[in-house]
């Protein structure tokens, strides 16, 4: 389960750091996408991975048999918060794109 | 619980509230946006200012305040120590000057100015008090989200080629962010500072590596907002494409990054850090310096006044990087009074480059352009609406004039003023006059590096004076309104008073440098905090 979640994790940055370098914008927001899908799924192994562990600390729950709840609520902020920086993100490409005819990341060709 | 118990709470609340109502008010109605936001950010002076009493009377920490009443390792706090309460009456001060100067033509280029200062207000005012790293994250994005639409703001093709830069940049930045946090609590297990402080030095040492990549990933993330050469190729171009007002608001958002760093690098990394203890310094130092030098060769080069401001804004990043990097508590004081100063003097600065660039004729159109639609409505009316140029101040000339030579005087270090008293700080701390031990040759370079660009800062200001003050002005009828000089007026009068009263504000700067290198006073103080009613939870 770790390799698998580390390839999945490290193919996502690597095809998000790519895109991100690439001149046109549309490839930026999609590999900011991807970058930050890359994160949450980083974020939520922080907790450790673990199957069929306890979602609540209660008395009936022996000793550390339980799945880290936080870094659960920090990938649900992370992932609100990227989603609306992506959409925010979105309109300044469309506007960049209205605004010099290019979809090119400078404003200009070449 | 009386008001003064949620003091820490109010610099949040309030203009987020205020954020809230503003949007419900219809956009005509500026009059009342520009009232009520002017208001919240003088009550904030005064909130901050009572805070940086309490603080200063109280040693280490004025007011802890857990949200949402959580025993404190387990939920989010917020923390008003000094450093806190410096930077929100900073932030506080900052902007009310930026909104006065902003009502006279740039709160009409475009939809929702007020709400979106008042919610970048929230956010800085919310990572300058957090005591938690997620909630630091949370914050920061808050900020960012407001500041990505005031870098648009007044719109224009050259701000909308800007501003996508700038997020994008801010985005990939918010992911190193998450990673770095992500792998310290993956280490330490706790996202509270004042716990990773204490728990840092019994990090065991198979795991000393993942936690060192953690703190380095997340300082990465803080040098690109706080404008590390080479991750601030972006400021220059931001900065002078950003309105002014708003430019000068981003005065204090580099310095969000500098805090941060100042803030964790001496809480997690000081002299109780374990093996952790002065991780990166070197590389602060080196940064500095670099930054330093990027940003002094950029002042020289520039020619437009605007974009001169932007790279004196990585000239003051480099310093206060490299200040960090030195770190002793006596430099760290020198570099607080610093900060203080070079961030009101660059704010004023932004401010007075757009006033001197109106003059020479640049900017003029593409305002004219953007604010013609969101005038035919307005139902103020009067003669805010008509008169475009403003009434002509008898003598604007030399009221501009001597504002930009206290500018270049403030921001070069020249004495009597505080720029000159705060560089003095800081590098006769570095030189040592008392301390017996031997200065190292890093520390030779960086105080020739700050000597040198202080020079350069000059140059180029002397320079940029001399060809608007006394070359195009002959023929040229300069028209500034009131609400136009009055902020930068009342900006560089702080900077000259914080001359007047140097040794107060000195003295209190060290005992601020003194209470951040000894974190031990504040983690107590953090995590003994009581929550309301009494209640503790044993861990």
């Amino acid at each position: 389960m770790e390799l698998i979640l580390a390839i999945g994790i490290g193919v996502l940055t690597a095809s998000g750091v790519w895109l991100i370098l690439r001149p046109r914008t549309f490839q930026v927001i999609i590999g900011l996408s991807l970058l930050s899908y890359a994160v949450n799924l980083f974020i939520f192994a922080m907790g450790r991975l673990r199957s069929n562990a306890a979602p609540i600390l209660d008395s009936a729950v022996e000793g550390a048999d339980y799945a880290d709840p936080v870094p659960q609520a920090l990938v649900l902020t992370a992932i609100v918060i990227s989603f609306a920086m992506t959409a925010l993100f979105l309109v300044v490409l469309l506007a960049a794109r209205g605004a010099t005819g290019t979809d090119h990341v400078d404003g200009r060709e070449g | 619980m009386t008001l003064a118990d949620h003091l820490a709470v109010l610099p949040i609340l309030l203009p987020l509230a205020v954020a809230a109502l503003t949007l419900l008010l219809d956009e005509r109605r500026r009059r009342l946006k520009l009232a009520l936001s002017i208001g919240t950010s003088v009550v904030l002076i005064a909130v901050a200012a009572t805070l940086l009493v309490k603080a200063g009377a109280s040693g280490a920490v004025a007011a802890t305040y857990p949200l949402g009443n959580w025993p404190i390792p387990f939920g989010i706090v917020l923390v008003a120590d000094r450093l806190s309460a410096i930077m929100v009456l900073v932030t506080a001060i900052l902007t009310l000057f930026a909104l006065i100067f902003a009502s006279a033509r740039w709160a009409r280029a475009g939809v929702s100015f007020h709400t979106l200062v008042l919610v970048l207000l929230t956010g800085l005012n919310g990572a300058f008090l957090t005591g938690d790293l997620f909630n630091l994250f949370v914050f920061f994005e808050v900020l960012l989200a407001a500041s990505y639409g005031l870098v648009l703001h007044g719109s224009g093709a050259t701000r909308i080629r800007a501003g996508l830069h700038y997020v994008a940049i801010n985005l990939a930045a918010s992911s190193l962010f998450l990673i770095g946090v992500a792998l310290i609590y993956g280490v330490t297990g706790t996202l509270s500072m004042a716990d990773l402080a204490a728990r840092i030095p019994a990090v065991a040492a198979e795991d000393r590596g993942l936690l060192n990549a953690g703190i380095a990933i997340l300082g990465v993330a803080f040098l690109v907002k706080a404008g590390m050469w080479p991750l601030n190729l972006w400021i220059p171009g931001t900065y002078s494409a950003a309105s002014a007002p708003v430019a000068a608001m981003f005065a204090i958002m580099t310095k969000v990054g500098i805090y941060a760093v100042y803030r964790l690098s001496l809480l997690a990394l000081g002299p109780d850090g374990g093996a952790s203890a002065g991780f990166g310094q070197t590389f602060l130092l080196v940064g500095g310096m670099l930054t330093i030098v990027f940003g002094s060769v950029g002042v020289l080069a520039s020619h437009a006044t605007p974009r001169l401001a932007g790279f004196a804004v990585t000239v003051s990043s480099g310093t206060l990087l490299a200040a960090a990097g030195v770190g002793t508590p006596a430099v760290t004081a020198g570099a607080l009074f610093y900060l203080v100063v070079s961030t009101l003097t660059i704010g004023a600065f932004f401010l007075l480059a757009e006033l001197v660039e109106r003059a020479r004729g640049g900017e003029e159109d593409v305002l004219a352009a953007t604010a013609e639609p969101f005038d035919e409505d307005d139902e103020d009316g009067g003669p805010d609406s008509s008169a475009e140029g403003g009434l002509v101040i008898p003598a604007t000339t030399a009221i501009l004039g001597s504002a930009f030579a206290i500018c270049a005087m403030l921001f070069a270090g020249l004495p009597p003023l505080s720029g000159f008293l705060a560089k003095f700080s800081m590098l006769s701390a570095m030189i040592g006059t008392e301390a017996p031990s031997v200065i190292t040759a890093p520390t030779w370079t960086l105080v020739g590096i700050l000597v040198v660009s202080s020079f350069a800062v000059l140059i180029a200001m002397v320079r940029t004076g001399i060809s608007i003050f006394w070359v195009t002005m002959k023929d040229v009828q300069l028209k500034v309104r009131l609400v136009e000089i009055a902020p930068v007026t009342a900006l560089l009068a702080i900077g000259v008073g914080l001359s007047v009263f140097g040794g107060e504000v000195q003295a209190y700067m060290e005992d601020t440098a003194a209470a951040l290198h000894a974190p031990w006073g504040m983690i107590d103080a953090v995590l003994g905090a009581p929550v309301v009613g009494g209640g503790s939870v044993s861990p």
